[in-house]
């Protein structure tokens, strides 16, 4: 296997919060290799996030990393300081958060944030105000954006969604080389423009020859994109395959349920959702997270949770019906 | 995204049970139940009741604090610490009627002017109301105090008189901004008399800011009432209002600190207390947000 | 809009609500019982003087035109006679007023200068030590009223400490320099006279302290869960990760939409600033405008009482202005609503 660029092994995150404590990530691996474009899915709060800002060292005050390593390169994430951290931010790999409106600063102009990130993530020295802003002008082309003076004049409020969602594609086009994630990019657009932004996205991707970490809880957005698939449930990775073969052969029963919700435009009736919801991360046990959903439900799954069994040719299941405790 | 349901009434076990795991308005709420105790069963709690209305006995004048007056005496022989119990009294009492006279007609002239946003009587009813709050509440006391003759009633009837546009101008904003809301117009479209969206559509909305602000202003009512009694406006002597006390005492500072510091942290406690009490009142209603 | 159409705006209206602030407190002062007539004679004085008064001063006339005379004279410059000083209002206006606004003044930028960088700080460090003293001290900051503070700090610091001079505005033994503003610090820099400049300065620093503690406790307090609530917005954490450096994230992307909570809070907490000035003054015996203010409330001297409370309402609006312009700055949404509106 090649050197893979990101790796993250048996990583846990808690969140201290007022009741206690919540332990959100149990034992989350994943591996993104250059250039490789990787994807994971889920449903809104199973911790994808959480998992993309412990990768990017901006968990929230609260979020304590509990166990794990995530390697860059070979170096150790979580240890990096200072300097180093901050040269990594600015070079090799950023990410673009769920909600654009969100993800800029309301009071200042457009221009003024991309241009304070490309000024130290595009230049070494001390570039003039004029190539910075020359620098930011082709950022924002980049991103499909017309009339890119325009709106680096503007505030945040005064463009549109999709509009905003490209300015942070622009600015993550600046500070990163190697790795870009891509949270949930079109979650909070209008359909059209969602598709807008993916295919925006796919192209970049290629001219860039960067890695990806796709998070999208749209099953249909990731299949014409990624390579390998990794399915997220309440905190765990249940699944991993490439994408054809996740689809044609689901193995975990989330996984499997998973895709029978997913409505076809080729007829079968409406489509079954899943009973229940995610558990409480307050009162996690050492059980099976998907334990009080799962249909094939043994006495074991109750006790342990189940590691992730190895099946051959890419394809990992956290379950014990592929292998035993 | 317009609200299609309106928030009603909350339910309280479990605002109870949110607001009781919150340490500080826990100690409001005990320091409020406290004071209130000592200021209704003041006859009997305090050491020397007698003390609080004219009493002299320059023998026992200003005495250190000891185990006979645990705060020690006043000018007159006064024991401070009954004076401060009966003091809580005359606070408590101002918090009270200033608010039970300024509440409800404030609120229910918000609900009409936020209702009928834009016509003449919110013209009228709103430009009444920055009218006084043009200049801050104190100096608004003060004037009007200065006209009246001073005494306890009087101080509380001038407090009561500019007191109204805050609440006024809270149910206002509210109303107003919901007045838009889906379900306000759903229950226009029903048939709904404004009467009924006024009081069974908007003002549970209200509720919540309306209680906190409640809560804290009773701490602000008795601040104002202190400073009016200090500058000799408010309670007269003999009178037992904390903020005479202070004021008597400041001109025994520093030697005889007693007379005037214990009843000035009193008022400090006091206000301390309501304040954490409101907070508390405030998260118990926010929490219902989520 | 333009910021000019707004100030013209809020410069009408302001007009227009002191306008009517004035005809509540001329009505508050002429309606409430007592004899304005009598009070300025005296209980000896003979019954056809106090009726010569009564007409000189319209006494018998209609509300109205006793509101008509006084708003004329008003406009020409005239407040009427003072009880107490025996002058006409406007020139013991001009005597006390500038002592207040410049111990009004100094008090705002302490506030300003001590709470925010105070709460940014607080919020940096959230639950340090530093972080659980702020929050403790604001809390109880903003319970202790004015006058106890001030009695406090004039005991503490002006008598038992003796760190700052606690009589009057300057010190006998220093010259005061000629008066331009009638602010004594800005007058003696204009003079070039700086051992009055900091004599006057020290005299400022307990009063102006005492009044703005209230203000910088709750302000304070205010900026440091601001700061708390944005550190974890996706703004910020945007900005980190992609290696923004530190001090610029701190001091502008946080900074700017953590004031804007802080700023609109500062209009109310002017109005606590005049009205505590009222209390303040009387402690430290400051000659200012609130200590004239109180002495007139409590010898019933109706004009002096009327002109007090106009100024308070003209100070408070136009520091509401300037305050609508600021959080305006900061906030481009508020501006640019306004357009679209």
């Amino acid at each position: 296997m090649a050197e893979q660029l990101l790796e993250v092994k048996d990583l846990y995150v808690n969140y201290k919060v007022y009741e206690g404590l919540l332990k959100v990530l149990s034992g989350v691996s994943l591996s993104v290799g250059l250039k490789e474009k990787v994807g994971i899915i889920g449903e809104s709060g199973c911790g994808k996030t959480t998992t993309m800002k412990a990768i990017m060292r901006i968990l929230a005050g609260n979020g304590i990393v509990a166990g794990g390593t995530i390697s860059y390169k070979g170096n150790d994430l979580l240890r990096l300081r200072g300097q180093e951290l901050t040269r990594l931010r600015r070079t090799n790999m950023s990410m673009i958060f769920q909600d654009p409106t969100a993800a800029l600063n309301p009071v200042f102009k457009v221009g003024e944030q991309l241009e304070d990130i490309v000024r130290y993530s595009e230049f070494t020295g001390n570039p003039t105000g004029q190539e910075v802003k020359r620098k930011a002008v082709e950022l924002l082309k980049s991103a499909a954006l017309p009339e890119p003076e325009r709106i680096l004049d503007s505030y945040p409020f005064q463009l549109s969604g999709g509009m905003r969602q490209r300015v942070c594609i622009a600015m993550s086009l600046a500070s990163a080389r190697e790795l870009l994630i891509a949270d949930e990019p079109g979650t909070s657009l209008d359909v059209t423009i969602e598709d807008q932004i993916m295919r925006l996205l796919k192209q970049i991707v290629e001219e860039r020859g960067l890695s990806v970490i796709l998070i999208s809880h749209s099953v249909g957005a990731v299949k014409g994109f990624v390579t390998k698939l990794y399915v997220m449930y309440a905190g765990t990775m249940v699944e991993e395959a490439p994408t054809e073969e996740l689809f044609s052969n689901p193995l975990h029963p989330y996984t499997q349920s998973l895709l029978k919700a997913v409505p076809k435009l080729t007829g079968g009736g409406v489509p079954e959702g899943i009973a229940g919801r995610i558990p409480s991360y307050l009162t996690i046990t050492s059980a099976c997270r998907y334990v009080s959903r799962c249909p094939f439900a043994k006495e074991h799954c109750n006790t342990n949770a189940p590691p992730g069994f190895d099946l051959g040719n890419g394809h990992k299941v956290a379950c014990f019906l592929y292998g035993a405790s | 995204m317009k609200r299609t349901t309106s928030r009603r009434f909350p339910d309280y076990r479990k605002s109870w049970y949110k607001f009781s795991k919150n340490y500080l308005s826990v100690t409001g709420l005990t320091v409020v139940i406290l004071v209130a105790a000592l200021a209704v069963f003041a006859p009997y709690v305090a050491p020397y009741p007698g003390h609080a209305e004219f009493y002299v006995n320059y023998q026992e004048a200003v005495q250190s604090p000891s185990w006979a007056h645990v705060f020690g005496t006043d000018q007159f022989g006064r024991d401070v610490l009954s004076r401060i119990i009966f003091g809580f009294r005359y606070s408590l009492m101002m918090a009270v009627v200033v608010l039970s006279l300024v509440v409800l007609p404030g609120v229910v002239l918000g609900l009409v002017a936020g209702y009928y946003r834009g016509g003449k009587v919110d013209m009228v009813v709103m430009r009444t109301a920055d009218i006084f709050l043009a200049v801050p509440p104190l100096v608004l006391a003060l004037s009007i105090c200065s006209v009246l003759t001073p005494s306890v009633f009087n101080a509380m009837m001038a407090v009561s008189l500019m007191w109204w546009p805050w609440y006024t101008r809270l149910v206002y904003s509210i109303s107003s901004s919901l007045r838009n809301e889906a379900f306000v117009q759903a229950a226009e479209i029903a048939g709904a008399s404004p009467f009924h969206i006024a009081f069974r559509e908007i003002l549970p909305n209200c509720l919540g800011p309306i209680l906190t602000k409640m809560t804290l202003d009773a701490g602000w009512v008795i601040l104002i009432g202190a400073s009016l009694s200090f500058v000799g406006l408010g309670a007269q002597p003999p009178t037992p209002d904390l903020g005479t006390m202070v004021s008597d005492g400041a001109k025994l500072l520093p030697e005889q600190w007693w007379v005037s510091m214990f009843p000035a942290l009193a008022i400090v406690l006091v206000i301390l207390g309501f304040n954490l009490l409101g907070d508390g009142v405030r998260d118990m209603f926010a929490a219902e947000a989520v | 809009m333009r910021m000019s159409t707004f100030i013209l705006k809020r410069l009408s209206y302001t007009v227009f609500v002191l306008f009517g602030l004035s005809v509540l407190i001329f009505v508050i002062a002429r309606v409430l019982p007592g004899d304005p007539a009598r009070l300025a004679l005296g209980p000896r004085a003979a019954d056809w003087a106090v009726e010569n008064l009564r007409q000189q001063l319209h006494l018998n006339e209609p509300l109205y035109i006793q509101y008509f005379y006084w708003l004329r004279d008003a406009l020409s410059g005239s407040l009427g006679q003072s009880l107490v000083t025996r002058r006409d209002v406007m020139v013991d206006v001009k005597d006390f007023l500038p002592a207040t606004l410049e111990l009004i003044v100094v008090a705002a930028l302490l506030d300003v200068a001590l709470a925010i960088p105070i709460g940014m700080l607080a919020g940096r460090r959230a639950n340090s030590w530093f972080d659980n003293i702020v929050r403790v001290l604001s809390y109880v900051g903003v319970a202790v009223p004015a006058f106890v503070v001030a009695i406090v700090f004039l005991l503490v610091f002006g008598f038992m400490l003796n760190i700052a001079p606690s009589i009057g505005r300057i010190s006998p033994s220093i010259m005061a320099p000629p008066t331009v503003t009638g602010f004594l610090t800005i007058d003696s820099l204009l003079s070039g006279n700086i051992p009055a400049f900091f004599d006057a300065f020290a005299h400022l620093i307990l009063p102006a302290l005492a009044l703005a503690l209230g203000c910088i406790a709750q302000e304070a307090r205010i900026t440091r869960s601001s700061v708390v609530e944005n550190l974890n917005k996706d703004y910020i954490l945007s900005s980190v990760s992609h290696g923004v450096p530190e001090r610029l994230l701190t001091l502008k992307y946080l900074l700017r939409p953590s004031l804007i909570p802080t700023v609109s809070v500062m209009g109310l907490d002017i109005a606590s600033l005049i009205a505590n000035a009222f209390l303040v003054e009387l402690i430290f015996n400051w000659p200012g405008i609130s200590r004239y203010g109180i002495t007139a409330m409590l010898r019933k001297d109706l004009n002096a009482i009327v002109a007090v409370v106009m100024i308070a309402g003209i100070i408070f609006a136009i520091a509401n202005i300037v305050v609508d312009l600021i959080v305006a700055y900061l906030d481009p949404r508020i501006r640019m609503v306004e357009k679209a509106a």
